[in-house]
């Protein structure tokens, strides 16, 4: 296959963008977990599951304000939605940028309401009906819905880095899959971070979410390679090297992190708060290296 | 409608640059040597619709043709006056989100400035590099085709310019028949690499801005047929991807935490 050829200019999608591909992948990586944790985990995950959902909402709040700071003209930010020369919605289901648009919002409106939902849980009105509908049938259909619009915010970011005629980007199908799978992998690892030092999240809790964590990491591991490979055959390859290895070493790190951390006598007593704080640096250096590598 | 560039009679005298950027109240260039040939303009961007391309292909001093390759045996010293190539299927018009990006009546591909947010993700789609990013407006800007001038039956302002009618405009068919004839005075006159770039519908369906070229397409900074893909080319793949790895992550997700539980259960149990 002959190397593709790229004349196309760097559209100079830089720190803000870096900031909501970040942030965004740990929103909806956060709820998928927190519904994993709600639906498939014991009675004593449901406290993780809440702080999962809260997590989710959190880092959702700035993604929107990101996206916006990063147009030309941000107040003309509605017109993603809105079609501003021929009325009705602006909809189209094959512009990533277009379908991610609608995505973040309908996520936006799951992840607020679950918010909702795990605050009132927490106990703050625990006997309020909203707490009571988020336990229910109703809470695991919202939940999975949920799930499947942060999932796709979280992959829809690479496809539309892919859905592009930059090097590296559009040589690099893999993309999404591989951002989904950092995205939970960081999720986990934020999770682990947060639950370390609360005295009522059970330990069995963490044991799971270190193994799913792990999971996680193979999973990435496996779409990185993947991903290398096609921008290998692509002969684009070379855009990611130089300089760049400084972020690629930081990704193995992390990738190798919570494999590492358990099995080193040594490194155990590090292991809560570095493994998963080096994961989450791996999240964002990915990203940071797809993002800026191929602009370079 | 749209442009007929034959490279063959360019002389670079960048009378279309100038004829645009006046027309066009586009910013001049801040006076820079980039040492590139004749070339002080550098790339198509938000105040550059026009751009004179200046490829040396002249021999060493050893009689060594350095880059790339003669043309007809000899010397050469391309020429080709650069431009949006108003695609028949236009990455931008794809991707661009807002629906700002449109195609008009005169079958031009035109960046409406009230609609564009500036999110530049036509920028990321053009194979070609023609769009640029405005600070001022916030917007992305390219050629219009003089899209005013059009709506006023005039031609534009490029093409009125060019002293050698190297920028032809008019109908397609008509375009089209031109520089057949052409192509086929030029190959009998021994050059053999001239060939029609966009004329047919190998390279984005075809191209309303096609180009007479003097050797092949990647000389010029063109993507070939073979490289000439749509950004759409990567939805399925990468959705599928996706999907696969949401599925699999979830299956992931629930052995870890359906494990760990099921060995909760059996320590319990012992």
């Amino acid at each position: 296959m002959p190397p593709a050829e790229h004349f196309a200019l760097p559209p100079n999608w830089d720190w803000w963008i870096l900031g909501y591909f970040f942030f965004g992948g740990l929103a909806g990586g956060s709820y998928a977990i927190g519904t994993l944790l709600r639906l498939v985990g014991t009675a004593a995950d449901q406290r993780a599951a809440r702080t999962a959902f809260i997590t989710s909402f959190l880092a959702l709040l700035p993604c929107p304000i990101f996206l916006i700071a990063d147009l030309g003209q941000p107040l003309r930010f509605i017109n993603m939605l809105f079609d501003a020369s021929n009325g009705g919605f602006a909809f189209k289901p094959w512009s990533p940028m277009s379908l991610g648009s609608w995505a973040l919002l309908g996520f936006g409106l799951f992840s607020f309401v679950s918010f909702v939902g795990a605050v009132a849980e927490s106990g703050w009105h625990a006997a309020d009906p909203i707490a009571r509908i988020f336990r229910g049938t109703v809470g695991a259909v919202w939940n999975i819905i949920g799930t499947a619009l942060g999932l796709f915010v979280c992959a829809y970011t690479g496809v539309l880095l892919a859905v592009s005629n930059q090097p590296v980007w559009s040589d690099g199908w893999p993309l999404g899959g591989l951002f989904l799978a950092s995205s939970l992998t960081g999720a986990a690892a934020l999770l682990l971070l947060l639950l370390r030092r609360r005295r009522d999240v059970d330990a069995g809790t963490a044991v799971r979410l270190e193994l799913a964590d792990r999971n996680f990491a193979i999973l990435e591991a496996l779409l990185l390679v993947v991903f290398l490979v096609t921008v290998g055959l692509a002969g684009t390859i070379g855009k990611m090297a130089g300089v760049w290895l400084l972020l690629w070493l930081v990704v193995i790190l992390g990738l190798a992190a919570p494999f590492a951390f358990s099995r080193l006598d040594g490194a155990r007593r590090w292991a809560p708060v570095t493994a998963p704080l080096l994961a989450l640096l791996s999240v964002l250096a990915l990203r940071a290296l797809v993002i800026f590598s191929a602009q370079s | 409608m749209g442009f007929f560039t034959d490279t063959s009679i360019c002389i670079g005298c960048k009378a279309c640059e100038v004829a645009c950027k006046e027309w066009n109240e586009l910013e001049g260039n801040k006076p820079e040597l980039l040492l590139d040939s004749f070339d002080n303009t550098g790339q198509l961007d938000a105040q550059n619709w026009r751009h004179v391309e200046f490829i040396e292909q002249i021999p060493d001093n050893n009689g060594v043709v350095m880059t790339p390759t003669p043309i007809a045996g000899g010397q050469a010293w391309l020429m080709m006056s650069d431009v949006c190539k108003h695609c028949q299927n236009a990455s931008c018009l794809e991707v661009c989100p807002t629906n700002a990006i449109v195609r008009t009546e005169f079958d031009s591909v035109l960046i409406q400035q009230d609609v564009c947010n500036g999110c530049r993700d036509c920028i990321s789609a053009c194979p070609y590099g023609v769009i640029g990013f405005n600070e001022k407006t916030g917007t992305a800007h390219k050629c219009t085709l003089c899209y005013d001038r059009l709506q006023n039956g005039m031609q534009p302002a490029c093409a009125k310019a060019c002293p050698t009618e190297s920028i032809k405009f008019g109908y397609l068919d008509d375009l089209q028949v031109a520089a057949d004839k052409r192509l086929a005075a030029l190959q009998t006159a021994g050059y053999k690499k001239a060939q029609l770039y966009g004329r047919d519908a190998t390279v984005y369906g075809g191209l309303n801005a096609f180009f007479l070229l003097m050797d092949k397409p990647e000389v010029y900074k063109l993507p070939n047929a073979q490289n000439a893909t749509l950004p759409s080319r990567n939805n399925f793949a990468g959705y599928a991807g996706g999907f696969v790895t949401a599925v699999v992550g979830l299956v992931a997700g629930v052995l870890a935490f359906r494990s760990q539980r099921m060995n909760e259960k059996s320590d319990a149990t012992r």
